[in-house]
C-alpha cells in the first residue's frame, strides 16, 4: 500500500480541465469523451474516414504528462501498488468490461451523467459499487494476495 | 486546423487527468479504500468535471450542430439491460484491481512507465477481442 495526500484544488483543477474537453469536443465535432469509444473506434473503426480526429485525439491525451513535465520538469506520478501480474489481469477485465457496458468513467461517469443520461447514471453506479466492493476485498479480505 | 483544435482538447484532458490524480494508481485504489487509508481526491476530479460538462454542454447543445460536423453524434440508448449493468460491474472490479481506467491510462502512458504500457496492452486485448465477439455475435443474432 502507498499512501497518497489529499489533493483538493490539483484534483478539482483537473476535473475542470477534464470538463472543459468534454465540453470542446461536443462543441467540435459532436462526440462525447469517452475515453474506451475513442480508443475501440480508433483500433477497430466503425467505417473509413473516422480514425484521423481519433488518433489526434488520443495523441493530444497521452502529450498531457509531457506538457506538465515541460512546465514544471517532473512527470505526474504513476505509483502503482499492485503486482505486474495484477496489471495484466485488471488490464484486461477492464477492456472487456468497457466493451460489453459501452463506456467507462469518461463516457458514462462524467458526459453521460453531466446529460443525465439514464444509462450512464446506472452504469457508473454498476462500476463505482463494484471498485469499492474489489478494493475492500483486496486490501481488507483476501489479504494474504491472490494476484 | 480542425485536427490540431481536436489534438488541443485531448491535451486539455490530458493535463487534467495528470493534475488530477486519475492516472496515479495508487491515489485511485485509495480512494476507493474507505475503511483503509482513504484519499477523498477523486471525488472532487468526478464532481468538477460533471458540474463543468453539465454547463458547457447547455451551450454546446444550443447550437443546431458542431463546429466541425454536420450532426451531434450523441448516444440515444435509453434501455438498461444486463450487458450495462454487468458490463460496467465488470469495468469496476478490473479498476479495482488496477488502479487504472481507460482515461487514466491512456493519458499515463505519456509517462512512459512500462506499468503503464503493460496495462495499456493487456486493456486494449480485452477491447479489441470483444469487440470483435460482440459484432459476430451480434450480425448471427439479428441480420440486416
Amino acid at each position: 500500500m502507498i499512501e497518497t495526500e489529499f489533493t483538493p484544488w490539483m484534483s478539482l483543477g483537473g476535473g475542470v480541465l477534464i470538463g472543459l474537453a468534454s465540453v470542446m469536443l461536443m462543441l467540435f465535432r459532436g462526440r462525447v469523451f469517452g475515453a474506451t469509444g475513442i480508443l475501440a473506434g480508433f483500433i477497430i473503426p466503425a467505417h473509413s474516414g473516422d480514425r484521423a480526429w481519433r488518433g489526434a485525439l488520443l495523441a493530444g491525451m497521452i502529450s498531457g504528462p509531457l506538457a506538465i513535465w515541460a512546465m514544471t520538469g517532473q512527470m505526474p506520478a504513476v505509483e502503482v501498488p499492485v503486482s505486474t501480474l495484477a496489471m495484466i489481469v485488471g488490464g484486461i477485465i477492464v477492456g472487456v468490461g468497457v466493451t460489453v457496458g459501452a463506456g467507462c468513467t469518461s463516457g458514462h461517469g462524467v458526459c453521460g451523467v453531466a446529460r443525465f443520461s439514464p444509462r450512464s447514471i446506472v452504469a457508473t453506479i454498476s462500476f463505482m459499487a463494484a471498485t469499492f466492493i474489489t478494493v475492500y476485498l483486496v486490501r481488507h479480505v483476501f489479504t494474504g494476495g491472490v494476484l | 486546423m480542425r485536427l490540431l483544435l481536436t489534438y488541443l482538447t485531448g491535451l486539455i484532458f490530458g493535463i487534467g487527468i495528470s493534475i488530477s490524480g486519475m492516472a496515479n494508481p495508487a491515489k485511485v485504489i485509495n480512494f476507493f479504500d474507505i475503511a483503509g487509508i482513504w484519499d477523498p481526491s477523486l471525488a472532487l476530479v468526478m464532481g468538477g468535471a460533471v458540474l463543468v460538462a453539465m454547463v458547457g454542454y447547455r451551450f454546446a447543445f444550443a447550437r443546431s450542430a458542431p463546429m466541425f460536423d454536420t450532426m451531434f453524434h450523441v448516444p440515444t440508448r435509453h434501455d438498461i439491460d444486463l450487458r450495462l449493468v454487468g458490463g460496467s460491474a465488470v469495468f469496476g472490479v478490473g479498476w479495482g484491481i488496477s488502479g487504472f481506467c481507460p482515461g487514466g491510462a491512456i493519458p499515463a502512458l505519456g509517462t512512459g512507465r512500462s506499468e503503464v504500457v503493460i496495462f495499456f496492452v493487456a486493456m486494449t486485448v480485452g477491447i479489441a477481442l470483444t469487440r470483435l465477439y460482440l459484432r459476430a455475435k451480434d450480425t448471427q443474432t439479428q441480420p440486416a
